[in-house]
Formats: structure tokens, C-alpha cells, sequence
């Protein structure tokens, strides 16, 4: 396994004082924190900086991580010492979630995952319910539309054979319903970690996630589109095929509408008990390059002009 | 590694609602907690009392990332509150952004 250099991953020295470590993580957890962070890799960070806080932040745990020295680097093979009496105990303590910390850190200071139960030997004895996991599923708005399948894959906790908690890779097929929005969590009973002495395991969280769509925006079940409309279509107030998630929709537009103007094209929208609407945005384009005889015909669109679409705009110092 | 197949899963939105005992099992919290959370107005279930409080499905992503927060940056109910207020009106806004061109 891999030796983690705590005091590297706070950013701090190794006689840093409690004050200072506290300093340390809490700049880092605001920056990393998953809730919070739009790092990329914020989670991994995140459960390294959590991990590393709560071994040098408890004086017990810090002095027995001290003894293995300061000559291990960061990410090193590591075996643990033969003798790890001194100190080492003090893991055993705190509830924390199944597979939160590292290999490294459960050598050192043991499983204290199910603190009372396992660690005492107690283990026959205590029931307990498995713990829900979150995980996060990014699907397309048309996903959202239709419904789907789609393949997930995960770390969950599971028990081995030895009888300790370890992350495994989980992939799971599961059923986009139809109409689900941005944000929401599906709940999947039973699909999270295992109980103990045998009570059922938990529940798996899984938030939906719209990804990027060149055309569509979400907001709950109404959805933005963009649609580029030619200055003589807009003037006119001639009808356009607009793209909905449903197909292709003929749409009507008011005459002279002008743009960044929604029109509402009702219930087309993501489906629900009510479902959404779908509001197209205009916005006016020049379709290029123009050819002489488009340009003859916008010279005298120009000279016949009396109206200054500018006039209402100020601009203060000049 | 093993593969299941189409698993159906029940969606939390705003028209499914949860009493009080439900509630605190689903976000596997004490009781205590979720009180705590709806005392300090972290939480807004419907009706008067934790008898007939109803959760919405939404809010257990509220309650679950609150309780994190709070650990995690060492905060107070209120400052988690305010957290939680400014990450949902970030979220908000970010769906108004206009995306990409077609």
C-alpha cells in the first residue's frame, strides 16, 4: 500500500500546531468540499484532506503517525511496522462511512467503521442498517425526455471474506424514468452498503445530472432553446421549424419579433404530471456570405431606414 | 464485479412526501438531528409538528449535504443555512446561462 505523507497533503510543516492545521484544513475543505468545490477532482482531495486532518488533528493518533518518521515520502510502498501498540489503538473510535478512508489509514488505526460493534469484538451482536451511498448520474435532456437505461458504475462497500469493509466496483443498470429533472435523486432501495448482523443494507442516492446540450437548456421541466431566425423571417412574421424534444415543431412567428424574445410553446417541455413548456428564444441572425444581389437589396433596406434602434441608449462622459 | 440488470428506482421529486419517522430513516439521521435542522430553519417540512411534518423528496439531498457541510467545514446551523441557500441559488442561476450556440 501507499504511504501518505499527512502533513504534505495539508499543505503544512510537521511541527505545525493544532491551530495551524486547523487553519490548513479548513482553507482546503472550503476550496475541495464535493458540496462545494467544481474541481475536478475535488472528492479524492477532499476524503485525502479529511483523512489526514483526522489523524494529526487528534494528539494520539498524530504521535503515533510521528513515529514512523519523516523519511517516507508520499505514495511510497509501505509496510506497516511489526510492533503497533503504541498509540495505534486510538482508531478505534467515531463513526464514519463504510470505505471513507484509505487502506493506509486502516492499517494503521484499524476499522473503526462500526465503532462499539466490530472493533470490540462484539461483531455477533449488532445489527445495524447498511449506510445510503450518493453517487451522481449525468444523462442527456432527451434521456430526461424519454426515459432510458443506462449503466452505472460505482465503488460500494462490501464485505470480503475476511470479514472487513472494502470498496468494490459495482456496475449497475439503471432506469432513467421518464420526466426526471435536473437535480433530482432517484432512490434505489437496497443498493447501498451492506448491514451488519444482518440488517438490510442501504439505499443508493443517485442524483440526475444534465450534461451540456448544444441545443436545449433546463430549468425543472421547462426547456430554453436557441434558435437563429433570418432578419426577413422575423420582420415578416413567417413561420420556422424549431427543434423540440418531441421533433420538429412548426412554429409562428409574431410579426416584426424581435430578438432574444421567448415564445412559449406550450406542455413541450420535459413530461410530468404537469409537464413543462418549451420556450424558443429568437435571435436574429445574417446568413453569410452575402451575395451581390442580397447586398443590392440591404443598401436599400438601409436607405429607406428612419427609425434608430440606438436612440434609447445613453452612454455617460462623452 | 457483478451486473444487474435495469433496476428501477423510485424518483424523490416534489409531488412524493415524507412523515418525519420515514424521513430520518431514508437520510439515515437521529431524530434529534432532523429537529435540530428544522429548529434552526435548515429544513421546511409542511405542517405543524414533527407529527405531521411532511419532507418532500428534494429536501433529502438538503439534509444530507447539510449535515456534511457542517461536519466537514466545521460549521453552525446557520452558517450551513446560508450554505445551502446560496449553493441552490448558484445552481439556479447556472441553468439560466445560455449554453452553447446551435
Amino acid at each position: 500500500m501507499e504511504f501518505k505523507d499527512y502533513y504534505k497533503i495539508l499543505g503544512v510543516a510537521r511541527t505545525a500546531s493544532a491551530d495551524e492545521l486547523k487553519r490548513a484544513y479548513r482553507k482546503l475543505a472550503r476550496q475541495y468540499h464535493p458540496d462545494v468545490s467544481k474541481e475536478a477532482d475535488a472528492e479524492t482531495r477532499f476524503k485525502e484532506m479529511k483523512e489526514a486532518y483526522e489523524v494529526l488533528k487528534d494528539p494520539e493518533k498524530r504521535a503515533a503517525y510521528d513515529q514512523l518518521g519523516s523519511d517516507w515520502q508520499s505514495g511510497q510502498s509501505f509496510r506497516p511496522p511489526p510492533s503497533r501498540d503504541a498509540g495505534f489503538s486510538a482508531g478505534a473510535g467515531g463513526y464514519r462511512d463504510a470505505g471513507e478512508f484509505s487502506e493506509f489509514f486502516e492499517t494503521l488505526f484499524g476499522g473503526g467503521r462500526y465503532a462499539g460493534g466490530q472493533a470490540d469484538g462484539r461483531r455477533g451482536s449488532f445489527r445495524t442498517a447498511g449506510q445510503p451511498i450518493e453517487a451522481r448520474i449525468s444523462i442527456s435532456i432527451e434521456d430526461a425526455y424519454h426515459g432510458a437505461t443506462r449503466q452505472l458504475a460505482l465503488q460500494v462497500p462490501a464485505i470480503d471474506a475476511t470479514g472487513q469493509m472494502r470498496n468494490q466496483q459495482r456496475t449497475l443498470n439503471v432506469k432513467i424514468p421518464r420526466g426526471v429533472t435536473a437535480g433530482q435523486r432517484i432512490r434505489l432501495e437496497g443498493q447501498g452498503a451492506p448491514g451488519f448482523g444482518g440488517g438490510p443494507a442501504g439505499d443508493l442516492l443517485l442524483q440526475v445530472d444534465f450534461a451540456p446540450h448544444a441545443i436545449y437548456r433546463a430549468q425543472g421541466r421547462d426547456i430554453y432553446a436557441r434558435v437563429p431566425v433570418t432578419p426577413w423571417e422575423a420582420a415578416l412574421g413567417r413561420s420556422v421549424k424549431v427543434p423540440t424534444l418531441g421533433g420538429w415543431v412548426e412554429l409562428k412567428l409574431p410579426t416584426g419579433v424581435a430578438a432574444r424574445k421567448s415564445l412559449r410553446l406550450k406542455g413541450r417541455g420535459l413530461p410530468g404530471k404537469t409537464p413543462g413548456d418549451q420556450y424558443v428564444e429568437v435571435e436574429i441572425a445574417v446568413p453569410s456570405p452575402i451575395s451581390d444581389q442580397a447586398r443590392q437589396l440591404y443598401e436599400q433596406l438601409e436607405a429607406d431606414n428612419t427609425t434608430d434602434l440606438r436612440a434609447d441608449i445613453k452612454v455617460s462622459g462623452q | 464485479m457483478n451486473t444487474q440488470r435495469g433496476l428501477e428506482g423510485v424518483l424523490l421529486d416534489e409531488e412524493l412526501t415524507f412523515s418525519f419517522i420515514q424521513f430520518c430513516e431514508l437520510c439515515d439521521m437521529s431524530p434529534a438531528i432532523v429537529i435540530e435542522m428544522v429548529q434552526e430553519g435548515v429544513m421546511e417540512p409542511l405542517g405543524a409538528g414533527p407529527d405531521d411534518w411532511a419532507f418532500q423528496g428534494l429536501e433529502l439531498a438538503r439534509a444530507r449535504r447539510a449535515v456534511r457541510l457542517m461536519q466537514d467545514l466545521e460549521l453552525n446551523w446557520a452558517g450551513t443555512a446560508l450554505v445551502l441557500d446560496l449553493l441552490e441559488e448558484l445552481e439556479r442561476v447556472s441553468h439560466q446561462v445560455p449554453g452553447k450556440r446551435p
